[in-house]
């Protein structure tokens, strides 16, 4: 009895305990919302307060919930973060924040945080000590590899992994397992922008900057819904339209969105078309001698691949592209095929749109910037329909200067920093490429590990890794801030394969998910200002921010659980590191991978001064635009833009054809699925459907019809449709005349909200170049549940 | 139990009203600015029907201008697993 009573007793001091901090953290937010709007105001009958004009203390961090990178100032009031202002001294976003950035400390505290590690005994998940889980992870990880080889095991990240998280998962498991089975889930998102990249200019990531918005004068959006997946940029974008008179926006999409309803002029196409309207536009620019010769005669050279590249659908898939030199003329030959007037017919884009583009992009008195993201890259020919939009900028001159930008914007708060320059991917190293001898001595050198362990071959991209895992090839898999148990396309298969009997999953994260779901041990990590830490955005900046407040229980950063684990490996030497510094010292380790003027990283005591850094950082100098000298440290050729990434210093147009998605309507499965996200959530809502406000706001999923679709299938807007494809079927609430509204014969699903999970739908195809999957295009049929 | 917190606005030479009008109403806290013209209401109600009735009652506050929601937190909202 006794012991009941205190449990009773103690229930109701925890509940009183956890009402009153919610309530103190609702009056420090509307007091900080308050000091932000009118600088100087006081409440001095509010006593716990420490100054009357706020909080304790704001510290700045970078938000966590996309690649835009605001800079935010997080309240803390008694060791609690309570309240977010945008950050007024950080360039991205000016002050600015986005609804998910304002409430994203609230997804520190929902009820059920993961504060414990748990291991699963006899089929049931049970509290252990987090030293006790990581003996486990680490005798697990040495039995697997002794039975099964060095590439049974692998580890699966994140583009919202740390730079620290992502560096010393590649560190263990390239360096010192020998094994390049690391992957993160910015293959599912970004894969595609880097090949692109890759193939048109020899170096990642954005010659532009988020500046370019200040100088365009026209805006093309190719397929990308920035009012909701970046809106503090498509503000910026917004503002710069009122304020000056010669600027447009043009929405090219498959589904009109809040971006195609506030854009000047909303072009539709039909699904993976944006490839032939792309060379319709390039077509038009040489028929109609738009193009900048000086430009294209000094920095650019001409190519083609290989053609009916495939899909990856089936287990092993390989495919190597091969570049071959092509002229001018053979490009413009290349071309014919691609009048306005025969795209017309493929893509649905009335000929007369596909010259109004054109003519944008071939005025050279306009500056104009693309922008894309998912569209784009979650593509089964991601990586062409990327060159191709270089294409069209480097015909007419139009990069590397203010306003003239190819800009592929990043949809996770570190998938650049973490995964494309860390290098967490199979084939890739913190600087270069597993397969490259030079790379392999500066790595091995670095790590301090024999060179002999880093092996040349890549081994699994992200779908193959799921598929080795379900093979039985992969035993062991550690996640790490990610849920792929939603995500993956073609969930059932992955799914089932994380739970065969001798698989072992270990999870690190913050909440339950779908994914722990399937754990065998589940470890207890810090979120976001939990802990110290890096993210890389869009525009090239590096952002750090310093651990503001505790992680809950025996929670523990990402970082330091990889370090835990390599330690009871016997890699102390490589893992040396106090819990006071280890940050300061894997940053300063790391940065030696990048040195030089093309990649310099600022040094750590810079990073925590600012609100990010760009690099590459030169004496003190960020770089806004790369490949101009006037900007760019790294330029040498004396001309005006140096292309230095291509041997022959030239990017490179690709003749690269219109070729069909991987599935497409037929008589049976007769809609398009398109999937995608909602600006109230983040991914798969595990952190922002713990907020209240944004859960409320859109509190479950849903499939958006075109009216006529939905009249003719006999269903009103709540009315549950169910979705059936080859792979899987869900049924869900109609929603018609919403914020989005796709074509006839297409259908579009968010995929935050787990209890419907869209992947069991979608389709594992990907681009043959890039390995990253098509979430916007595969075939399903309604019916009315 | 849901607990929000808003910046309320007082018409016009209103805030001495207001304040008394807002801490009249149950379960509010109210803290007005002593420099602006601003008051920031704490209301932490035991129940979803509570909630609604008093979200009735300050929509026929007079003296309110307007009211701007700064927090939400519902524990029967969240969708915790
Ligand atoms: S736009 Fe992105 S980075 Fe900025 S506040 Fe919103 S979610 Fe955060």
């Amino acid at each position: 009895m006794t012991t009941t009573n205190n449990q009773g007793d103690n229930e109701v001091t925890m509940k009183l305990n956890r009402r009153r901090f919610i309530r103190h953290a609702a009056t420090s937010s509307a007091i900080a919302t308050a000091g932000a709007l009118f600088p100087g105001i006081s409440f001095g009958s509010w006593p716990q307060l420490a100054n009357n004009s706020g909080l304790v203390s704001w510290q700045k961090a970078p938000c966590r919930f996309c690649g835009t990178g605001c800079g935010v100032l997080i309240g803390v009031s008694d060791g609690r973060a309570v309240a977010v202002k945008g950050d007024p001294n950080c360039s991205v976003n000016k002050g600015l924040c986005c609804m998910k950035g304002y409430h994203s400390v609230q997804a520190l505290y929902g009820k059920d945080r993961l504060t414990t590690a748990q291991v699963r005994k006899n089929g049931t998940l049970v509290e252990v000590p987090i030293q006790e889980a990581l003996d486990l992870i680490a005798d697990k990880l040495k039995t697997t590899r002794e039975l099964h080889g060095k590439d049974s095991v692998a580890i699966y990240g994140s583009g919202q992994w740390t730079i620290p998280d992502g560096y010393v998962a590649s560190k263990l498991f390239k360096g010192c397992l020998g094994t390049n089975n690391v992957e993160a889930n910015a293959r599912l998102c970004m894969a595609s922008a880097v090949t692109g990249f890759m193939t048109s200019f020899g170096l990642d990531e954005p010659m532009g900057c988020y500046e370019d918005m200040d100088h365009a004068n026209i805006f093309v959006t190719w397929g990308n819904n920035m009012a909701e997946m970046h809106p503090v940029l498509f503000s910026r974008m917004l503002a710069n339209r009122k304020r000056r008179t010669n600027v447009r926006i043009i929405d090219f999409a498959t589904r009109s969105t809040r971006t195609s309803q506030a854009a000047d002029k909303s072009i539709l196409f039909k699904p993976q078309t944006d490839l032939a309207v792309a060379n319709a536009i390039c077509y038009e620019i040489i028929n109609r001698d738009w193009v900048n010769w000086d430009f294209v005669n000094q920095h650019v050279s001409f190519h083609r691949g290989k053609t009916d590249i495939g899909y990856g659908t089936e287990d092993h898939f390989a495919f190597k592209d091969q570049a071959e030199a092509i002229s001018f003329e053979e490009y413009s030959r290349f071309l014919e095929d691609y009048t306005p007037e025969k795209v017309e017919k493929i893509s649905g884009v009335a000929a007369k749109d596909i010259k109004y583009l054109a003519a944008l992009y071939g005025d050279p008195a306009l500056k104009v910037t693309s922008f894309w993201c998912m569209g784009m890259n979650q593509h089964t020919r991601g990586t062409w329909i990327n060159n191709l939009v270089y294409n069209i900028h480097l015909l007419t001159g139009k990069i590397s200067t203010p306003g003239n930008s190819p800009f592929s914007l990043t949809g996770q708060p570190s998938a650049c920093g973490t995964v494309r320059e860390v290098g967490t991917l199979t084939h890739k190293l913190p600087h270069g490429v597993v397969m490259n001898q030079h790379h392999r001595e500066m790595a091995a050198g670095i790590w301090d590990v024999p060179l002999s362990n880093i092996d040349p071959k890549p081994s699994y991209h992200t779908v193959e890794m799921f598929r080795a895992l379900d093979r039985g090839d992969i035993k062991f898999i550690w996640i790490q801030v990610t849920n792929p148990m939603v995500t993956m396309p073609n969930l059932r298969r992955y799914r089932d394969g994380g739970l065969k009997g001798d698989r072992f999953v270990v999870v690190s994260d913050v909440y339950p998910t779908p994914t722990t779901d399937i754990a065998d041990v589940i470890l207890p990590a810090a979120m976001w200002v939990e802990q110290e830490g890096m993210f890389g955005n869009s525009e090239r900046r590096t952002q750090h921010f310093a651990q503001i407040v505790d992680p809950p229980g025996e929670a523990m950063s990402d970082t330091w659980q990889i370090i835990e684990v390599a330690r009871r490996l016997g890699f102390e030497q490589q893992f040396p590191w106090s819990k006071e510094d280890y940050i300061e010292k894997i940053w300063e380790e790391y940065r030696r991978f990048h040195a030089g003027p093309k990649h310099e990283m600022a040094p750590y005591s810079v990073l925590r001064e600012r609100s990010g850094v760009q690099w590459p950082y030169v004496n003190g100098r960020e770089t806004r635009w790369r490949f101009n000298p006037k900007y760019d440290p790294a330029c040498s050729n004396g001309k005006d833009f140096d292309f230095y990434g291509k041997k022959d210093n030239r990017a490179w147009i690709w003749a690269r054809p219109y070729e069909p998605a991987a599935e497409s309507p037929d008589n049976t499965y007769n809609f398009w699925l398109n999937t995608g996200r909602v600006i109230e959530h983040w991914h798969t809502g595990s952190m922002t459907r713990r907020i209240p406000v944004l859960h409320n706001a859109v509190p479950a999923a849903y499939v958006e019809l075109h009216p006529e679709d939905a009249a003719e299938l006999g269903v009103v807007n709540g009315e549950m449709v169910k979705i059936i494809s080859r792979r899987g079927e869900v049924t869900m609430p109609a929603q018609i005349q919403g914020r989005g509204v796709p074509v006839r014969g297409m259908v579009f699903v968010p995929f935050f909200d787990e209890s419907y999970l869209i992947n069991e739908l979608t389709l594992d195809a990907f681009c043959p170049i890039s390995k990253q999957p098509d979430y916007k295009k595969c075939a399903v049929r309604l019916e009315k549940a | 139990m849901p607990v929000f917190s808003y910046l309320a606005t007082p018409k016009r030479g209103a805030k001495t009203t207001l304040c008394v009008d807002l801490a009249a109403l149950p379960y509010c806290e109210v803290i007005p600015a002593d420099n602006q013209d601003l008051v920031v209401l704490i209301t932490d109600t035991p129940d979803e029907t509570k909630e609604k009735e008093l979200q009735k009652r300050l929509k026929s506050v007079q003296s309110l201008q307007s009211l701007s929601l700064t927090f939400g937190y519902d524990d029967h909202e969240q969708p915790g697993r």
